[in-house]
């Protein structure tokens, strides 16, 4: 790169952070117009960190988000691709490394579209029209005379073309332009087709390379022992067991534990079994989940701190016709099919991270700090994951495997367990909603007071003093655009030493469990149908309301159900997107069966129908799994549960037929991942009522 | 340690480890075959999933000298067909979300066809419902496995 790129750099990285507007100004840092390769390397027309061209004509899109089955690294260069007009067929598409140069890396809260939808079409469109510009000056023609396609700049006068390869060079010259003009959505090519994802081949083919997969030259393998209990550490321990056994390279303390180095996992995991660690459990080594349980049964009856207040509404509910109930759900954990796992090598100073992660940059920040070196001595790859779920945005696996490095002077490969993955989560906290209402006679509802009792996940990761008012209990709390005219939310914040963090739709998985349940109680007490009782409370023109009604109508939700059967009605919103879903079910002797199970999504501009479906039915069994049978126990300060057998998930044959609809329409894109977990378990529970009677206000599910 | 001769993918392997290794080690960290995933190491989800003599096992728990004198297929193996119409259909319909447990799932699924190409419902019910997926691909993979039983009529 030469001084002057260098020096332009500089002064946009400048502008950047003056602006504080980050990602749509990263997106025109000219960080490599061309670099002038020796002999006969092609020459790299670059005007964005997000592509490159070079001048034999091979199209790079950079993808700088985490792939974990989400479908991002398909859906993000579309919309690069979408602007730029190249054959998609022929692009390639490449995995980048964490780097602040590409704004926001941190893939959660369904943000990777909708943040990336401007800057990646803008990142596309810059480059086209410098293209253009390169072919009319070549022409010496003006460039409303010639427009792009498919890789190439047509001359409309004469039809000649040439290829963005041959232009390349000439289009590194010039000017980056900075109001470039961007498609009409009815011209779009690629956006609103069902693409097929550019990852499946390898994957189902067996050859994608997952975190857990990577090796690298010189690469040994490591296992790490962790106190049972949060909170505990290492008191002493005793390796020479462990260091006799067949393949033990080393044995190291780090500070999460004791971790065994050896020629390869089994004998890592071999090893680690063979170590004697006396711990010192620590302060909490006998707190149980009962105990957590009590600390939040303790402020039932309290009113709690105020976070929403609208109309006239004391705790002390009075009204026509009175109701209240308490809802509750479990610690939960992410528990994907792949282990946490990394690569790392540390030398002289410097890491190399190979990390399945959802927030490369946090772990380039957070080895640097456990390392005491710098942040740009921490290079790291992003790998594909085998799920993150929100799982992999707390990188202390990358931390554990970075310190096992240092401390062995070893490039190694840490593996958990199934079992180690199990019990050292970062959990989804539990909670407690205490719900009170009223409704009027003739059934309108009145009042709605929802006083939240839960872990903070921001208080608890970020800042100690938080206030309940500014934490992130009440998400997914009473969707304000039901028009009930006095409500008011509360919550409690309650302390916990079990590590907490980002489930798929953090309180949205939870929250609205409580409210949609406790909105259908308030349906059946005012004698109304559920779903006209949530219609009447919605504006005409809100699209909560339009994905309702179409759910209902796929459903046939008028029609009369066979004794023993429910139908239930949930929605939610989140992630500027909107979601509804109708669970329909079957009770016999206390089994359940889901019969059939309907999801609307209105996530504005669709860019991959295929995706948006798969996003949904994905959501749906997790929310299931969850809703029917998960729970994390707390015992002696640490997780019982150990494995598939003792925390179950939906398999095959309990998975209903699901259908999914998607609106369509221009509205700004908006997230997918997350929003239809929301609505999930009160659809079901919902349904369950209708079947039996029976009111579910305890997570998981149990009919008896 | 030990020698052991093993047929995989229809190539002989010479791999020298300790009586007890189970084979989903020695094929991802001997042979560098990493299509066979490890997830539960109990034979509870299915990743592990390889074809022994034609029949599925769990390579989690199967130990190495289980495996010695027998055919084995892993999901490299069967990857070289890609037109098998369980990878076409795979990608037709686009099953795979974070494609985990993918390989297992074909596997499990490539032998019960192979057993039997007309399954009953139930049989597909049995058979699938012993390979989890935590990303819920299960809606899709019972599309596919429709498509599949129907061309083959």
């Amino acid at each position: 790169m030469s001084d002057y790129n260098k020096q332009t750099r500089r002064k946009f990285i400048k502008v950047v952070g003056l602006s504080g507007g980050g990602l749509i100004l990263a997106s025109f840092i000219p960080f490599s117009n061309i670099l002038t390769n020796a002999g006969d390397d092609p020459k790299i027309f670059s005007p964005s960190v997000f592509l490159k061209i070079d001048s034999d004509g091979i199209v790079t899109i950079v993808f700088h988000r985490s792939e974990m089955g989400q479908g991002v690294k398909t859906a993000l260069p579309m919309l690069v691709a979408e602007e730029l007009e190249v054959d998609w067929e022929k692009i390639i598409i490449e995995q980048s490394d964490a780097d602040k140069k590409y704004g926001n890396q941190a893939t959660g809260g369904s943000t990777s579209v909708r943040r990336n939808w401007e800057p990646l079409r803008i990142a596309g469109a810059t480059a086209k029209e410098m293209l253009i510009l390169a072919a009319a000056n070549k022409w010496n023609t003006s460039v409303s005379d010639c427009y792009a396609e498919k890789g190439f700049v047509i001359n409309k006068s004469n039809g000649e073309k040439y290829s963005y390869g041959e232009l390349a060079e000439d289009a590194a010259k010039l000017p980056v332009p900075t109001d470039v003009k961007l498609k009409d959505p009815k011209d779009y090519k690629l956006i609103g087709k069902r693409v097929h994802r550019v990852d499946t081949p390898d994957k189902i083919h067996g050859k994608a390379i997952f975190g857990i997969d990577v090796v690298v030259p010189g690469m040994f393998y490591a296992a790490l022992s962790r106190c049972p209990a949060f909170g505990g550490k290492v008191k002493n321990f005793d390796a020479a067991d462990a260091k006799s056994m067949p393949g033990i390279i080393d044995v190291v303390k780090i500070s999460n534990g004791v971790a065994v180095i050896a020629d390869s996992t089994w004998h890592a995991f071999k090893g680690r079994d063979a170590l004697k660690i006396e711990w010192d459990l620590g302060p909490y080594a006998n707190v149980t989940t009962e105990d957590i349980r009590n600390e939040m049964l303790k402020h039932v009856n309290n009113e709690g701190t105020k976070i929403e207040n609208r109309g006239n509404i004391k705790t002390n509910i009075d009204g026509e016709i009175k109701l209240d109930a308490v809802y509750e759900v479990p610690f939960i954990t992410h528990a994907p099919m792949e282990p946490m796992n990394c690569v790392a090598k540390y030398q002289n100073g410097k890491a190399e991270i190979w990390a399945p992660t959802q927030n490369a940059q946090d772990a380039q920040n957070e080895v640097a700090k456990a390392l005491g070196i710098s942040q740009s001595d921490v290079i790291v790859h992003i790998i594909l994951m085998g799920g993150g779920f929100g799982r992999r945005l707390v990188n202390d696996y990358a931390v554990e495997a970075a310190e096992i490095s240092k401390a062995c002077g070893k490039t190694i490969k840490l593996t958990w367990t199934r079992e180690e993955d199990m019990k050292f989560g970062f959990f989804r906290p539990p909670s407690m909603s205490v719900l009170k209402g009223s409704v009027t006679k003739d059934g309108k509802p009145e009042k709605f007071y929802h006083h939240v009792i839960a872990p903070s996940i921001s208080q608890m990761r970020f800042n100690k003093n938080l206030t309940v008012e500014k934490s992130d209990i009440a998400e997914g709390t009473v969707n304000l655009q039901y028009q009930i005219p006095n409500l008011k939310i509360t919550g409690t914040l309650i302390p916990t030493h079990v590590p907490i963090s980002w489930w798929r739709a953090v309180y949205n998985s939870q929250n609205p469990f409580a409210v949609e349940s406790f909105i259908d109680e308030m349906a059946y007490a005012a004698n109304k149908d559920p779903y006209l009782f949530r219609k009447e409370m919605l504006p005409s023109d809100s699209r909560l309301a339009d994905v309702m009604n179409v759910a209902v109508e796929k459903a046939g939700w008028s029609n009369k159900l066979p004794n023993g059967k429910g139908r239930g009605i949930a929605i939610s919103t989140g992630y500027e997107s909107y979601c509804a879903q109708i669970a329909e079910v079957t009770v016999k002797d206390n089994k359940l069966k889901i019969d059939r199970y309907i999801a609307v999504i209105d996530c504005g501009i669709v860019v991959n129908p295929d995706t948006v479906e798969a996003q949904l039915e994905g959501a749906i069994v997790f929310a299931l799994s969850a809703a029917l049978k998960s729970e994390i126990t707390i015992q002696k300060g640490g997780v019982k549960e150990s494995n598939f057998d003792d925390y179950p998930m939906l398999a095959y044959d309990e998975t209903p037929v699901i259908e999914t609809y998607y609106i369509k329409n221009t509205y700004k894109v908006g997230g997918v991942g997350e929003v239809g977990i929301a609505a999930c378990a009160p659809a079901l529970t919902n349904a369950i009522f209708a079947a039996t009677g029976k009111r579910i206000r305890r997570l998981p599910v149990k009919l008896i | 340690m030990p020698e052991y001769k093993l047929n995989i993918n229809k190539k002989n392997y010479d791999v020298t480890v300790e009586a007890g290794t189970p084979l989903l080690w020695v094929l991802r960290d001997n042979l560098n075959l990493t299509g066979t995933k490890y997830s539960c190491g109990e034979g509870l989800c299915g990743s592990c999933t390889v074809h022994i003599d034609g029949k599925t096992e769990r390579s989690c728990i199967v130990s190495v000298e289980e495996a010695v004198d027998k055919k084995i297929t892993t999901i490299e193996g069967l990857a070289e067909n890609p037109d098998h119409p369980v990878f076409k259909t795979w990608i037709d319909l686009e099953v795979s979300q974070c494609g985990y447990c993918q390989p297992g799932q074909i596997m499990t699924l490539a032998a019960m066809l192979d057993s039997d190409s007309k399954p009953s419902r139930k049989e597909i019910d049995n058979t699938m419902s012993t390979v989890l997926c935590r990303c819920g691909t299960y809606h899709r993979i019972r599309k596919a496995i429709d498509k599949i039983v129907e061309e083959k009529q």
